[in-house]
């Protein structure tokens, strides 16, 4: 068993060796038809265009074995085949190098700037809109209007004007540099080893990391025979105790989270290994980052909650709760995404509730399900009543432990993947004032962001004459909505969030971040059945409760005193109550009355003494 | 205002020193030789097994104890003069109180074994032991096996500890069975079953004839009194009880006996000096109850009454119903009211057990009256005010049975055994008793009204 042990872990390690090795295997040719396929949305003239300056460049079917090399030569192509597109539209619709030299010559006479209407419409006396579009963009440079001393700030002026004029003709048929272009123009061009084994990738990394992490993981059942809470050398070991082995794992965690979100055109090998599961779903499609996202996650929780599901095999509650996560994540997060667009209904998460779903209210989404008909109607009615009714009332029958512990996503990652580090939780007085510091303003910057948003969409869809700048109160809503997403939804929910796991603990995102935990928090502080019953006077103030909690509430602070813990970060895991030597902790839903039950003198002492001092207090 | 002086920082010593500071503004100082801060001394187990760290042992963060104006002093006391209200410290120190609290707490039973002071022979009570279990038994290469004398709670917890490293252990139990000084032979024997699934050499009237050193000082080895056999070990764990920790006061002219003496005001024999916590010793024990308790509650308890005391609201030690807790490797316990090892005259008991044969409950009630006396629970969670309020209110057993669902304080989804145990009861005793519905309105009365 041991020894099965040690090989599921060495098979481990090589999966994530050959999978982080696919990055820099391979070679990168641009092809007619890769490019083609790559620039399928784009118009003929600029996918023209861009073929031309690829052949000119002489790098048609001229295969790279570096990405990064590569990566540069396809920036240096979009550039050159933007310029040579724009050169050509200045030509019929703009101004051309000859014409520009015209004007500016005219207007400079003796060494002093005469620039007006009149000579434009002298000058392009047969093409009218040639001279609206140069009289809109420079009137305000007129001799009438501006007085300038020295020609060369007019020149310079000038051409910056007429470079956007030029630029805005050509603006439908450029390539933007973007992550998403270079993803596509990227994975459309590997080449080699991987891209032609899929399937034998797709086992040596995701295979075999599945075979070797479960034979270590499920190996402890026989080495570790009987059931109990079996924290053993947790605090002794470098991989749960932020050594050696934690760090290492930290640094990937973040790398991983950087490349996805900001470079995905590194990991194009691996969602190329990832196209025969996806073409399981959508015949000929190819996967994308995201696809490869999803399976990563859904896997590691996979695997990791079959290692809670063994841990935890004595208690009920968590074995209920880790099945009802996993079924969640594979059919609602999963599965559904991948097959909604199948019925041409959105892709999307229908557990994934706003405010933590903050692109819910933008226009694209809005017009997503208006567009998908009945069923899409319905689903768009089912995400409002789902954040406004159906959360509220759920949080007030059992607390937001449904939601956090049982459902959602995050909470789910946390759980499986995230459950050996859950100790890491900071647990002093200091940690909570930071979190309320930081928690709150996330929610209210939520808020502030869908008003904006949502205001947006509004005017966008059912007022689409009023269409302006997209602003409300000074605020463009398409900018906070993006910053909202860099800040919040890529830093701090994936970056931080699960990045961090191995220094900060597993429910960073959670405790510090979430904006829907935020909303559920007051709920379930102020209006709710749910708490945990500390059990009389069994407390011995060992700290285990505390140590493993997960979303750093000191619960000692108020076992030993006899009081429950009604605290509105508590997403309810259970694992106070599970770990507890004494039988302290209950997570349960009663009455409101008496939930909050602040005592000095505790359960088992004198009865007068506890009724003259609790009362005097309560 | 007056100077409280306080010697310990045990849970007792705290606890008062907390509750002192809610009702007054006296200066209060806590001196303890053992460590800066309080600690909690049950957890001790979790930081050898690598569960926790030392500083989770610590309720109270460091900062706490300056913001409260709580003074601690590490440092020992050696004597105190009654007469001129100052204690004599080590390095000459003095210190000068109004009112002293002794709240020394234990520290372990030595029998005059011989070799019992050898290298590698340790308690498991203070920090200190826990710094030489490291020492000594860091893992199963250093300690080869070690041997653990005395059978109750403290021995069984480092026999977990040691075997959480995967280092053999023999268990000297000089009963027949497993704590049955305390145990009825039911559940000692469940837990006799467990301690040998954990694969420890569980060793029944077994005592200890004494140690074996080695030529530098070292335990080698350990001989049994009844079979002259000898166990090579490395390690010997000295678990054979607590007694009161109260050395420094034989020259003082404070009454002891084996722990100080006090009345239920918890004053000793001296004016303003009080005594509370697992060093003191009831004249006149109170109910069922020991003289001596050495439990963390306890002395809570105490802790919480003499503050009042001290603040000027004289009030007398009255202790509740009995209750305790303990877990054994996997199996929880916990006990409410009395359940004797052996039944006393008046009593009778009612005894279900599943059939894993981890999870049981015992019941005692009075033959005539079937009044509720206690319960034992294994395995099984029960809910403190449940059964101090059936003790109050002096329930029968019958009640105590249909009204099971109440009690229950397992978490969530756990599978119930309520019906299985009151079907047994029925069948025994020829009784037609029906399992009421779990009710939040009763569970969440007032336990006090």
């Amino acid at each position: 068993m041991k020894l099965l042990r040690i090989i599921g872990l060495f098979l481990f390690i090589t999966s994530v060796l050959i999978f982080t090795g696919t990055i820099f295997i391979g070679n990168y040719t641009l092809s007619e038809s890769s490019i083609r396929k790559a620039l399928t949305s784009k118009k003929e003239t600029t996918v023209n265009a861009f073929i031309t300056v690829v052949k000119e460049e002489k790098v048609l079917d001229k295969p790279f074995n570096n990405q990064h090399l590569f990566i540069n030569k396809v920036t240096e192509l979009i550039k050159k085949s933007n310029k040579s597109i724009t050169d050509k539209i200045a030509i019929k619709k703009g101004l051309t190098a000859s014409e520009i030299e015209k004007i500016t010559q005219l207007s400079t006479v003796n060494n002093q700037v005469n620039y007006s209407k009149e000579l434009l419409q002298q000058l392009f006396l047969k093409n009218p809109d040639k001279i609206q579009a140069i009289d809109n963009a420079t009137n305000w440079m007129y001799t009438a209007n501006k007085k300038y001393a020295k020609i060369v700030n007019f020149k310079n002026d000038f051409n910056a004007k007429v470079a956007d004029i030029n630029r805005n003709n050509a603006q439908e048929f450029l390539l933007y540099d973007n992550k998403y272009l270079r993803f596509d123009l990227t994975k459309l061009s590997a080449t080699g080893i991987v891209s032609n084994n899929k399937l034998l990738f797709l086992f040596l990394t995701f295979g075999l990391g599945i075979i070797g992490s479960l034979l270590f993981i499920i190996s402890a059942l026989f080495l570790k025979p009987i059931a109990g809470i079996r924290n053993d050398g947790i605090y002794l070991q470098a991989a749960t105790n932020r050594g050696w082995v934690g760090m290492i794992v930290f640094g990937f965690l973040v790398l991983f989270y950087i490349v996805l979100y900001f470079y995905p055109y590194i990991l194009v090998n691996l969602t190329n290994i990832l196209d025969p599961v996806k073409q399981l779903f959508i015949k000929n499609e190819t996967a994308s980052h995201w696809f490869l996202y999803g399976i990563l996650y859904t896997t590691s929780m996979f695997v990791m909650g079959i290692r809670m599901l063994i841990k935890y095999r004595h208690n009920q509650y968590q074995i209920f709760r880790t099945i009802s996560v996993l079924f969640f994540q594979v059919i609602f997060a999963f599965l559904l995404v991948e097959i909604l667009p199948i019925f041409d209904l959105p892709a999307v998460d229908l557990k994934n509730a706003w405010p933590l779903d903050y692109n819910f209210y933008t226009d694209w989404n809005i017009k997503n399900h208006l567009n998908a008909g009945h069923l899409g109607k319905f689903m768009l009615i089912w995400g409002i009543l789902f954040s406004l009714i159906i959360i509220p009332i759920l949080v007030y029958f059992y607390g937001k432990r449904w939601y956090c512990s049982w459902v959602c996503g995050c909470g789910g990652l946390a759980e499986t993947l995230g459950d050996p580090y859950r100790q890491l939780s900071d647990k002093r007085l200091f940690a909570w004032k930071i979190e309320r510091w930081i928690i709150y303003p996330v929610l209210l910057f939520a808020i502030i962001m869908t008003i904006v948003v949502g205001y947006n969409t509004y005017t966008i869809i059912y007022n689409p004459a009023q269409i302006g700048n997209n602003t409300l109160f000074g605020i463009n809503a398409y900018k906070i909505n993006e910053w909202y997403g860099f800040l919040i939804g890529s830093i701090f929910a994936g970056v931080i969030g699960t990045g961090f796991y191995p220094i900060l603990g597993n429910r960073t995102w959670c405790r510090f971040g979430c904006p829907l935990a935020a909303y559920m928090g007051i709920i379930q502080r102020f209006k709710s059945r749910f708490r945990i019953t500390t059990n009389g006077g069994q407390c011995i103030s060992c700290g285990n409760c505390s140590t493993y909690c997960e979303q750093g509430i000191d619960v000692r602070a108020y076992a030993q005193k006899g009081e429950n813990i009604v605290r509105s970060s508590c997403v309810g895991c259970g694992i106070c109550s599970a770990v507890c030597p004494r039988g302290v902790l209950k997570l349960e839903n009663g009455p409101e009355e008496g939930r909050i039950n602040p005592t000095e003198i505790l359960l088992g002492n004198d009865i007068d003494l506890m009724k003259l001092i609790n009362n005097n207090n309560g | 205002m007056e100077h409280i002086v306080i010697i310990g920082n045990g849970i007792s010593g705290v606890t008062l020193a907390r509750h002192i500071r809610k009702l007054s503004d006296n200066k209060i100082t806590i001196i303890s030789s053992e460590t800066a801060y309080f600690f909690s001394r049950t957890a001790l187990m979790y930081v050898y097994m690598g569960h926790m760290k030392f500083e989770h042992t610590q309720p109270y963060e460091n900062w706490f104890w300056k913001k409260n104006s709580i003074n601690l002093k590490k440092n020992v006391v050696t004597k105190i003069d009654t007469s001129k209200k100052i204690l004599h410290l080590n390095n000459e120190e003095t210190l000068s109180y109004d009112k002293l609290v002794i709240a020394t707490g234990s520290k372990p039973n030595k029998f005059g074994w011989k070799g019992q002071d050898l290298k590698g022979v340790m308690g498991l009570y203070h920090k200190q032991d826990l710094e030489n279990l490291e020492k000594y038994a860091p893992n199963n290469t250093v300690c080869k096996r070690a041997v653990i004398v005395g059978g109750g709670l403290i021995g069984i917890e480092l026999a977990e500890m040691l075997r959480s490293r995967d280092i053999p252990v023999t268990f000297l139990v000089r009963e027949a069975s497993f704590w049955n000084g305390v145990l009825p032979k039911e559940e000692s024997a469940m837990i006799n079953r467990h301690i040998i699934e954990h694969h420890i050499d569980l060793r029944l009237n077994s005592n200890l004839k004494e140690i074996i050193s080695d030529e530098n000082g070292n335990a080698k080895a350990v001989v049994i009194q009844e079979t002259g056999e000898v166990i090579p070990c490395t390690v010997v764990g000295l678990t054979a009880g607590v007694s009161p920790n109260i050395n420094f006061l034989k020259t003082s002219t404070i009454k002891t006996d084996r722990g100080v003496l006090v009345n239920r005001f918890l004053e000793t024999s001296n004016k303003d000096i009080y005594a509370i916590g697992d060093c003191a010793q009831q004249e006149k024990p109170i109910g069922q109850r020991r003289p001596i308790e050495a439990v963390w509650y306890t002395g809570r308890m105490m802790g919480e009454t003499l503050a009042q005391t001290i603040c000027g609201n004289k009030t007398e030690y009255k202790p509740g119903h009995w209750f305790n807790s303990a877990k054994f490797f996997d199996i929880e316990y916990q006990t409410y009211g009395w359940v004797w090892a052996e039944p006393k005259e008046n009593e009778s008991r009612f005894y279900w057990e599943h059939k894993n044969g981890k999870i049981s409950i015992h019941l005692n009630y009075d033959k005539n009256t079937h009044e509720f006396i206690g319960i034992n629970n294994f395995g099984i969670r029960m809910r403190h005010s449940f059964f101090d309020r059936m003790l109050h209110e002096k329930k029968s057993v019958e009640y105590v049975l249909e009204h099971l669902a109440d009690a229950n304080f397992d978490p969530e989804f756990y599978k119930k055994h309520e019906t299985e145990i009151i079907t047994k009861f029925n069948k025994e005793n020829k009784t037609n008793l029906q399992l009421k519905k779990k009710s939040w309105s009763r569970i969440f009365k007032k336990a006090l009204s």
